[in-house]
């Protein structure tokens, strides 16, 4: 078995990974991740994965071993920020060509190093296999090593070619990489008993910025970030911390495990989103720093910390509060984020109309339930159609996703703000938490929304993709059974109009007929569309429908 | 003119360059109801989708077979039959365009055998036109994508005309180079049609991709030109081909159809479109409409204008072969002196271009060429450059991932010439530098000797 294929057969056995120990053996060797499908799969490659996770190390140069499409198409288009360094954002690629292909790109390769460090004279250069050089056999460990011995330099060969599997894989491999070439290959000048690493952060848009300052203000250290905003000596020398917070889910999980392993450096696994989340991970680095050696009055202040900036958030947020109670919110993201930000989300007063975890698992969809209920609306893939029904229909006021799904939202004339990774605004700790909200409210508020939805005067509203979709049922669930006509009459009445007070379609049939033929004296009567006034056009349409299909009520309200 | 030099480095620094299956998956999305398919690893459509996604701001439909290590080794057919069928069920395209990427051709998978296989196989996919592209990464460039794909539909899509027919003078073919925003396409539409002409885009981004509402949602493309209009091409009068890239899709429709072709190396500057409206007034038998001779006069006035502030500037170019070409030549017009120009893959008419070389390199070439550049263009990659050298940067190609409006940049007709001279000149003099007292002082002058000891003479004896 080549080396390749098994460290991943290595990652795939990740015993830190509380879903993979559920597993045969069987399904082990399959590997954590559904068989990609031909014609309907998105998302990106191993390769794709690697360098989202190494890139953030801001004085390597990142040189990629492929032709142009693996580098010039992509280079440089994440916001993990540098409080230093820029070598990481420069795109360094042997853009291979047929030449290559037939004689093999392991001279150019070595050459392309040996360039890279007369003219950039890096800390250490990253090299990453792609797909390609992978099949026409190039060995890139050789390469590097040999390129390592010449120059004197680290040349780390990080072994993710884009085939080899998902997004997901590729952050484990290059965490492979690490442990294999970096970690504990220095030694840090001084250690102390409050150095921490932080795990699977990436910086982006500066997030770590927004709790770093918290940790200096607690005496911590944070001894290695990996990988945001980290330099290749910090993350060398990584494996003398006291203890470790993994941040990102399980995509690094990996990492932390085998530093616990190797160098008895315990890990947690935290969130800096949302306010409770970020008490709970500061309390947790004190904890486990104390259980290490640390004073134990780290607690004390740390505990002091929490109070003083929880009331500063809560007192910002409040504001806020009064307009955003109520609001729903669709969350369309995958793994961590989803509990993460439901929490965070509930802090501000806004309800989840629904929650994506196609990339979640088994105990993230535990916390999410733990979170909002036994009945919390989780769904693994939502069609554009739906998504777009559910803003409309007002089940949700606002839709926060990524990049990929928000010109469903956009193009439906909907709220929409971006929460994954190419994002401008940093939302981590107690600052981001009250940005987010701040995000949010800039967002639903904006008078924009207004315009944008008015229909043009000669518009066709029967004829429209939006009343299409509005006309469209939603797929049933289970298939319904016969029902006498006695109790379909009953489960139309049953059926919701307005979800905020729980009005049904008969309340408001019955407040009709007793002589609400206006909206507001429905609503008077109900409580229907008294909250979020999404269910006011849907009141109407009873109201008008009932009106026009049976006189005699008008004459008995007059 | 220029001499062409390449690059010999073995380590790209900054890529200009982008991936020829993504140029060729950009014509496609020309295609109305069209579901672009890269044959490769799920990777190879998920960068290029980001990347069409930050530049146009909007939805992308792009596929991939989501080639795995065992099946790259085994052969694709599976994957791009499935991938087909999966497409088919899923999005009801009108036409699925495929794309092989690097992965896939290193292996050297048959597709046009494959699409046989398929045909055979699945009679039900008759109604969809299945156009393939070889597109490997590791030659050529974004733009040699695009001109293998738009003459593939040529040959795949356009029927000849039935023997006997006359060719209809209404109707023009117009085959416009990637180098060219549904902005400009829209523009040049406006014009053709104002000379009572019935022109078809192969391909038309601006149904696609030019950011409107649409009216339905659908997981293909959302307008451009359907396959029929595609077909009925042979029966125009006329093609017009913009850019040296559209050459050999025209050479394809002319042996193909019978259509005779004319070729425009650009549409930016005012000879250029000169040339333009008299061949349609030629063709259409019409007099040219006032609108254009009064645009025509607003163009002159702003090169009038604005030749004060380009004139003499130095300007580094960083651009595919036909956007290059353009700019500089229009540039050059303008008095400006290119001082860089860097391009990405080989065009014929690189060796005309204004300049003292061209370079077929990267960015870092670019920046290394423009120290005392006084405007840089080139697409959003360029702004790491133009912070370090402190040179403000104009924004033109794919891609502008930083700057709404990518789509909407014009740069042909009259009035698009006129609004770039606008845009650069304006960012030329907005850059003005307040004079300070040092500003001339230099040692030793060139005009005077200073004194040895300027201090000396202030001594009081």
């Amino acid at each position: 078995m080549s080396s390749l294929s098994k460290t991943i057969q290595d990652v795939f056995n990740e015993p830190g990974c509380g879903k993979n120990q559920g597993k045969s053996e069987k399904e082990k060797k399959k590997g954590c991740t559904k068989q990609l499908q031909p014609g309907g799969a998105a998302g990106g490659c191993a390769f794709d994965g690697a360098k989202i996770a190494l890139q953030p190390i801001t004085d390597v140069a990142h040189l990629v071993h492929g032709p142009i499409a693996c580098e010039g198409n992509s280079w440089d288009n994440r916001g993990a920020a540098s409080s230093g360094p820029q070598l990481y954002r420069t795109g360094f690629t042997t853009d291979i060509n047929e030449t290559d292909i037939v004689f093999g790109g392991e001279k150019h390769l070595f050459k392309a190093i040996k360039e890279i460090i007369a003219k950039y004279d890096p800390p250490a250069v990253f090299v990453y296999q792609t797909c390609v050089p992978a099949m026409i056999g190039d060995d890139i460990d050789a390469v590097c090593k040999a390129a390592a011995e010449k120059f004197g330099k680290p040349v780390v060969p990080i072994n993710s070619p884009g085939f080899v599997g998902p997004k997901n894989l590729g952050n484990k491999l290059a965490g492979e990489a690490l442990l294999a070439h970096v970690i504990g290959t220095k030694e840090p000048e001084y250690t102390t008993p409050y150095d921490i690493n932080i795990i699977g952060e990436y910086n982006l848009a500066g997030e770590l910025w927004q709790v770093k300052p918290l940790l200096d203000e607690l005496g911590i250290r944070i001894l290695s970030c990996i990988s945001g905003d980290a330099r290749y000596d910090e993350v060398a020398w990584s494996h003398r911390a006291k203890a470790a917070m993994m941040v990102c889910s399980k995509a690094m999980i990996n990492v932390a495990r085998k530093m616990e392993e190797r160098y008895n450096i315990p890990f947690f696994e935290g969130s800096f989103y949302g306010i409770g989340d970020m008490s709970d991970s500061l309390r947790e680095i004190a904890r486990l720093l104390i259980e290490k050696g640390a004073d134990p009055e780290l607690m004390d202040r740390t505990e002091a910390v929490i109070a003083r900036e929880e009331a500063r958030a809560w007192e910002r947020i409040e504001p806020y509060k009064q307009r955003l109670t109520g609001k729903k919110v669709l969350l369309i993201t995958g793994g961590v984020k989803s509990w993460s930000v439901v929490a965070a989300l509930q802090e501000a007063g806004m309800e989840i109309a629904g929650t994506s975890v196609k990339k979640s698992t088994r105990e993230d969809k535990e916390k999410i339930k733990e979170l909002m209920g036994q009945d919390a609306h989780m769904f693994d893939d939502l069609t554009p159609r739906e998504m777009y029904r559910m803003l409309k229909t007002a089940e949700a006021d606002i839709m926060l996703s990524g990049g990929r799904s928000q010109f469903v939202a956009l193009k439906a004339a909907m709220p929409w703000l971006d929460i994954n990774q190419e994002r401008h605004y940093a939302y981590a700790g107690y600052h981001g938490m009250v940005d987010l909200v701040r995000e949010i409210d800039r967002t639903i508020s904006n008078p924009m929304w207004e315009q944008v939805r008015l229909a043009p005067p000669w518009a066709d509203n029967d004829a429209n993709w939006q009343s299409r979709a509005m006309a469209e049922e939603p797929e049933p669930v289970e298939a319904e059974p016969d029902l006498s006509p006695e109790q379909a009459e009953a489960a139309r009445r049953a059926r919701p109009v307005c979800v905020c007070n729980a009005v049904s379609v008969g309340m408001i049939e019955d407040a009709v007929h007793a002589g609400c033929t206006e909206r507001d004296a429905v609503t008077a009567a109900t409580r229907a569309a008294s909250k979020c006034m999404g269910c006011g056009p849907l009141v109407d349409q009873i109201i008008e429908d009932m009106l026009s299909n049976d006189g005699s009520i008008l004459q008995a309200a007059e | 003119m220029a001499e062409l030099i390449k690059q010999t480095k073995a380590c790209t620094v900054n890529p200009l360059k982008m991936s020829q299956p993504i140029g060729g998956a950009l014509a496609f999305m020309g295609m109305r109801g069209a579901m672009p398919l890269l044959h490769g690893s799920q990777g190879c459509t998920s960068f290029g989708l980001v990347l069409f996604v930050r530049h146009f701001r909007e939805a992308i439909p792009l596929q991939t077979t989501a080639m795995s290590e065992v099946a790259t080794v085994l052969g694709g057919f599976e994957n791009v039959e499935q991938a087909i069928v999966n497409i088919a069920n899923r999005t009801k395209p009108e036409i699925i365009g495929i794309c092989s990427t690097g992965v896939t051709e290193t292996k050297g998978d048959d597709v046009h055998g494959y699409l046989k296989l398929i045909r055979e196989k699945h009679p039900e996919l008759d109604h969809i036109a299945l156009v393939y592209v070889s597109t490997p990464d590791f030659k050529d460039a974004f733009q040699d994508g695009w001109t293998k794909t738009v003459t593939a539909l040529v040959e795949e899509l356009v029927e000849p005309p039935l023997p006997r027919s006359t060719p209809n003078p209404r109707k023009l073919n117009v085959l416009p180079g990637c180098h060219l925003t549904p902005g400009d396409i829209d523009e040049l539409r406006d014009i053709f049609e104002a000379f009572g002409l019935e022109p078809t885009f192969l391909p038309d981004l601006s149904g696609s991709l030019d950011g409107h509402i649409p009216d339905d949602f659908t997981p293909t493309t959302i307008g451009g030109t359907g396959c029929e209009e595609a077909r009925a091409m042979g029966q125009a009068a006329w093609t017009i081909a913009i850019g040296e890239q559209m050459r050999s899709a025209a050479e394809a429709l002319e042996r193909k159809a019978g259509v005779p072709f004319r070729l425009f190396d650009r549409l930016t500057g005012l000879a250029a479109n000169d040339a333009l409206i008299s061949f349609l007034s030629e063709i259409s038998g019409r007099p040219v409409p006032r609108k254009y001779k009064r645009q025509r006069g607003q163009l002159v006035d702003a090169m009038l204008d604005g030749h004060f502030h380009i004139g003499g500037r130095k300007i580094a170019i960083g651009a595919e072969p036909d956007l290059l070409f353009a700019i500089s030549s229009f540039l050059h017009e303008m008095g400006a002196q290119i001082s860089a120009a860097i391009t990405t893959t080989h065009s014929p008419l690189l060796a005309q271009t204004p300049a003292a070389e061209v370079l077929i390199g990267d960015l870092e070439d670019l920046e290394q060429r423009a120290k005392d550049a006084d405007l840089l263009i080139t697409h959003s990659h360029g702004r790491q450059a133009a912070a370090r050298l402190n040179v403000p940067l104009f924004r033109m190609g794919i891609p502008m991932f930083d700057t709404l409006g990518a789509g909407h940049l014009l740069s042909v007709g009259y009035r698009g010439t006129r609004d770039l001279i606008f845009a650069i000149g304006n960012i030329l003099m907005h850059q003005g530098h307040e004079p300070t007292p040092e500003t001339w002082r230099e040692y030793p002058s060139t005009l005077t000797t200073p004194p040895q000891n300027p201090l000396q003479k202030e001594l009081v004896p």
